[in-house]
């Protein structure tokens, strides 16, 4: 039977097949006997690709956050607030998770940190810029009607920026959930796991893993998409339609 | 992608040591494609002049053991006379084989054993003990094919549950057997495919009867690092590796008692049609320069790569010069 497979003419995966190994169980070459894939293992490994991604949004978000919107509300740090974002992007993470498994061992943990290094940069760039590109005008009128710092940020600074920000936090989402498929060479397993593991699930495992998480990518940019409408102001939505 | 540490440095000391015992000088600069001339040395490569008609690319598999082995056949070929290229780092057997297949790459190195249980369905404890049987067993699979393989090299190399010595002392681990009734309590790290492969993971379960307390998959890269920071009590390593060499008394690999893990001495793949086309030389050159392929030459050789930072192409190059096969 795997000689079939060795045809001549080498097959590439299809899509039909790679449907098949979502929904049912598959036979392999290399595990003797045993089938890989189907719905529950799908299901299994899309649980935990998601885990990982909110895990390190959520880090990330309470890293960049607070200071992008700091910085953007007093206007300083520009060099700071760019720079990271444009440097942060260049990160090899595979690299990062070898050179925190000498520090913290791989895991959990030192996944969560090495995929919230993705999100800061956009999070803190946008957040920045979203502050900053507020009109000076209403930021003005805002403390001529006694408003506090604060007040000015959560009331007026932060609702204007609520496009800007999404626009990082959703970029940022999307980074995490794409680069978490790397976590099975970090001691956890995700959708990853079908993708590197071409010699256990052949060709069909590897297009149904990348089938499957550009799905959850999509999934995920939905949610935050309805969950930005809710966070925006009724004023900016009349203005921006 | 490696962090460097103590033991690499420690272990570079030695080796070089090795090295320098070898008698050779490792060229940094490369233009290793400056191919002998074969005017010295008794088994130096003769460069015939018909062969440089023929094209070779030479493959590899994506990881520095198989780009050695890659390079050092792709050079020799070149001091053959061949015009050759080549294309290392292809990625799993599967997509190497692929690759010989459709005539993207001549042909590649590939372990015995690999290719029995992985491309034509062998179990891993009818995969034959010895590299003679098993090479005659591969190139008969292979023949069907249309492809070949020519004889194996002298090092085989295998996959091993490895650990830090002060855990085997502690635990009295000399075989795999000895994990019996201990293993329960202990964590297993190997590659991700490691987990499903039956000469692994679902080999030491199903074989050996063993249940770990947990299996982690990680980078190939980081199988001494998670043994090292005590986070992994056992590691997937394999035999070639030059850390066992170079730390003798850190890590061990505990003996393979019931065979589960098969040894594969490296054959080379190609199509019928292009050893026929590349003349006698083809086959001549690969086993000539893998006859020095000892399993000390090969941790030697991997551990310029994976220790000393050397690229393939060096290590190969160095190999072949120090040898005697290119000038």
């Amino acid at each position: 039977m795997p000689l079939a497979q060795l045809g001549a003419a080498p097959p590439l995966a299809s899509f039909g097949g790679a449907v098949e190994f979502i929904f049912t169980p598959q036979t392999s070459n290399v595990t003797g006997g045993k089938t890989v894939g189907g719905f529950s293992q799908v299901v299994e490994l899309t649980l935990t690709q998601l885990q990982v991604t909110v895990l390190a949004l959520a880090l990330a978000l309470v890293v960049a956050l607070p200071i992008g919107l700091y910085l953007g509300h007093r206007g300083i740090g520009e060099f700071f607030a760019i720079g990271l974002g444009n440097a942060g992007r260049a990160i090899p993470e595979l690299a990062l998770i070898a050179l925190m498994a000498a520090a913290i061992g791989v895991g959990v943990l030192n996944l969560t940190i090495a995929l919230a290094v993705l999100g800061v940069p956009p999070i803190l760039t946008n957040a920045y810029v979203g502050v900053r590109q507020v009109d000076r005008a209403t930021v003005d009128a805002a403390r001529g009607m006694g408003m506090s710092g604060f007040e000015v940020l959560r009331r007026v600074e932060v609702p204007l920026a609520i496009p800007t920000l999404f626009a990082g936090i959703r970029g940022a989402t999307i980074a995490i959930v794409a680069t978490a498929t790397i976590a099975p060479l970090a001691g956890v397993l995700t959708l990853g796991d079908f993708i590197i593991n071409e010699n256990v699930y052949g060709e069909d495992g590897v297009l149904a893993g990348a089938i499957l998480v550009a799905l959850l990518a999509l999934a995920l940019e939905f949610a935050l998409a309805g969950l930005q409408r809710l966070f925006t102001s009724r004023g900016l939505k009349v203005s921006t339609a | 992608m490696r962090t460097r540490t103590s033991w690499a440095r420690a272990g570079t000391a030695a080796l070089l040591a090795l090295a320098l015992a070898l008698g050779v000088a490792a060229c940094g600069s490369s233009d290793d494609d400056s191919t002998g001339n074969g005017e010295e040395g008794g088994g130096a490569i003769v460069s015939n002049p018909k062969n440089g008609k023929v094209s070779l690319t030479i493959g590899s598999k994506n990881f520095p053991e198989q780009e050695i082995l890659g390079e050092i056949y792709a050079q020799a070929l070149a001091a053959a006379g061949y015009k050759v290229k080549s294309d290392l780092n292809l990625g799993s057997e599967t997509v190497a084989l692929k690759a010989v297949k459709t005539g993207q790459i001549s042909g590649y190195p590939e372990y015995a054993s690999t290719a029995l249980t992985s491309f034509f369905g062998i179990e891993p404890e009818e995969v034959p003990a010895d590299a003679e049987g098993a090479y005659l067993a591969a190139k008969a699979e292979f023949f069907k094919e249309g492809l070949t393989a020519f004889p194996p090299t002298p090092f085989a190399s295998a996959n091993a549950v490895g650990t830090l010595k002060k855990t085997a002392e502690k635990l009295g681990l000399k075989d795999v057997s000895d994990l019996k009734g201990k293993s329960e309590e202990l964590t297993l790290y190997g590659s991700p495919e490691c987990r499903q492969r039956i000469d692994c993971l679902a080999g030491l379960e199903k074989y050996y009867g063993l249940k770990f307390k947990s299996f982690h998959p990680v980078d190939i890269g980081l199988r001494y690092t998670v043994l090292e920071k005590g986070q992994a009590d056992l590691s997937i390593l394999f035999t070639t590796d030059p850390q066992l060499a170079a730390e003798k008394d850190k890590f061990v690999i505990l003996e393979d008692d019931k065979q589960v893990f098969p040894a594969g001495n490296v054959i080379f793949v190609t199509k019928q049609s292009t050893a026929k086309q590349a003349g006698p030389d083809y086959e001549k050159t690969i086993l000539q320069v893998q006859k020095g392929l000892t399993l000390e030459v090969m941790q030697e050789l991997d551990a310029r790569v994976e220790l000393e930072k050397q690229t393939p192409k060096q290590a190969a190059a160095a190999y072949l010069k120090s040898a005697g096969y290119t000038g």
